[in-house]
């Protein structure tokens, strides 16, 4: 049977810091209202934000190949799974999914955000971060960072295709090499690229943390070794294009 | 040796609190925290003054009542309660600030005494098993491999004493309900009740306003009884085959 006790004591700086909470029991407990789902939910958009990271990074990586090879694969893009789809068809479906993984994955973020903020009003006076790594720190403002990055990244190569040195924009190739010939341009999306690589270094051990793949010491330390591998890939492999625009080795 | 002492005084719950500072210049590097802060209250006792109000029962480090959280750290800068925490583990002139658990699920009641009534309302809703009671039965008629036995054993050395909560920037309770799943998910006794578990109790734990867990592991870096972060795992894992058998 439910405990009925009112609980009026809140803890507080102040007699108004809060409501008072009822210590009663959940009668209909249901696993899809739990915390623990809204982190599922986000770790399963996450997943699929590494997997699109990861062969966005595949992408840009021809622009080693040179000009007809980069722009090439940018249309091949807008025609894969044709005749089966129509022309951009596949593209509109990958899009649809991101789409919807953020908003899901942003909106479990913040919900677990404003919980968090509600679960401690009064702060510490002194407080250590022991056992934290410095990443597991940033996921929060990262994010709010990275979602910035992502407006302003479809903006120069997407939606608004933004040439800052003037030139041509409908050339897939000419417009990524104006860009990070640009050091300014470099410079931020270098930071950004840093910024994903920590934000990866702990969601990816978070996700599978999450998912209760890691049952075991061994698992753990496997799944936080493959996250860091992640990071390292994703950053490094997405940094070597705007590095090698700017030292010139890859030019027009 | 002597020491500065930062104190959070705060005469009950519905009253505004605040940091106070204490000189004490009598400490041996032999005295547990707790018998330092008990030479504080004598001295305040002795000038008149209301005594600093702090939870302790056992004082070997197997109850969980002793949690502080002290400059920065719950139960102080060694892995251990506060009870079997010692003033040699401080220097000579040092400033140490002590403050109670910080969570809205945990009420102050008093100066540093912290109301845990929400990790019982967590057992209370799915923290247990539910058999016949009667004479012990006979040992080998269930039977529980080795691994398991030491996995449920480690998991079960939880005292609930709350440092997982004050430790976490989130103020989640995950390391404490994993503790206690994991412990009972090994044995074949805590099998027929396992889903049912696992929902109540994340359902209970976010009813009483923890906040969720984002795995950055300064719980198990603050658990005097090193439990470790497999266990949240665990907790996840039966949440997820729970979903899956429909719940």
């Amino acid at each position: 049977m439910a405990s009925v006790a009112t609980q009026t004591s809140r803890q507080g700086s102040g007699p108004a810091s809060g409501q008072a909470a009822a210590a009663t029991l959940v009668q209909t407990p249901r696993a899809t209202r739990t915390t623990i789902y809204l982190k599922m939910l986000m770790a399963g958009s996450g997943l699929i934000f590494i997997g699109f990271v990861l062969l966005h990074m595949y992408g840009n990586l021809k622009a080693f190949a040179g000009h007809d090879a980069f722009d090439e694969y940018a249309h091949h893009l807008r025609t894969m799974g044709t005749p089966i789809l129509p022309e951009s068809g596949a593209l509109w479906i990958i899009r649809t999914v991101l789409v919807l993984s953020l908003v899901v994955h942003v909106y479990a973020a913040v919900t677990l955000w404003r919980r968090a903020r509600r679960a401690r009003t009064v702060r510490y006076q002194v407080k250590k971060h022991t056992g934290a790594i410095f990443a597991s720190r940033l996921m929060r403002w990262g994010g709010v960072t990275l979602l910035l990055f992502i407006i302003w990244h479809l903006l120069n190569f997407t939606i608004g295709k933004v040439n800052v040195q003037g030139g041509a924009t409908n050339d897939p190739y000419n417009l990524l090499v104006d860009t990070f010939d640009t050091w300014w341009l470099t410079l931020i999306y270098l930071l950004a690229m840093t910024m994903l690589g920590a934000h990866l270094h702990h969601g990816t051990w978070s996700a599978m943390q999450t998912l209760g793949l890691t049952g075991t010491e061994r698992a753990r330390v496997r799944s936080k070794r493959l996250a860091f591998a992640v990071a390292v890939v994703v950053t490094g492999g997405f940094s070597l294009v705007p590095i090698f625009v700017l030292a010139g080795v890859i030019t027009k | 040796m002597r020491v500065t002492l930062k104190i959070w005084r705060q005469p009950d719950a519905a009253t505004a609190g605040a940091m106070h500072t204490y000189e004490l210049d009598t400490v041996s590097p032999d005295m547990s925290f707790l018998e330092m802060l008990d030479v504080l209250n004598e001295q305040l006792n002795a000038a008149g003054e209301e005594p600093i109000a702090f939870d302790s029962d056992c004082r070997e480090g197997i109850c969980g009542m002793c949690g502080l959280m002290i400059n920065g750290e719950p139960h102080g800068p060694e892995v251990t309660t506060t009870c079997q925490l010692h003033m040699r583990s401080f220097k000579d002139g040092d400033e140490i600030t002590i403050e109670p658990w910080r969570s809205d699920a945990f009420p102050v009641v008093r100066d540093l005494c912290v109301d845990r009534g929400a990790f019982d309302r967590i057992i209370q809703s799915g923290g247990f098993i539910s058999v016949n009671t009667g004479s012990a039965p006979e040992a080998h008629s269930i039977q529980v491999p080795k691994e398991a036995a030491d996995r449920a054993f480690d998991a079960a050395t939880c005292i609930g004493c709350g440092a997982c909560v004050a430790a976490c920037p989130n103020g989640s309770a995950s390391l404490f309900m994993g503790a206690k799943i994991t412990h009972l998910g090994e044995l074949p006794q805590g099998q027929a009740e396992r889903d049912n578990r696992v929902v109540s109790m994340v359902s209970q734990h976010d009813h009483e306003g923890f906040g969720g867990c984002t795995n950055i592991g300064e719980c198990t870096a603050a658990c005097p009884k090193e439990i470790p972060l497999d266990v949240i795992s665990q907790m996840n894992r039966d949440l997820r085959k729970a979903l899956q058998h429909g719940h």
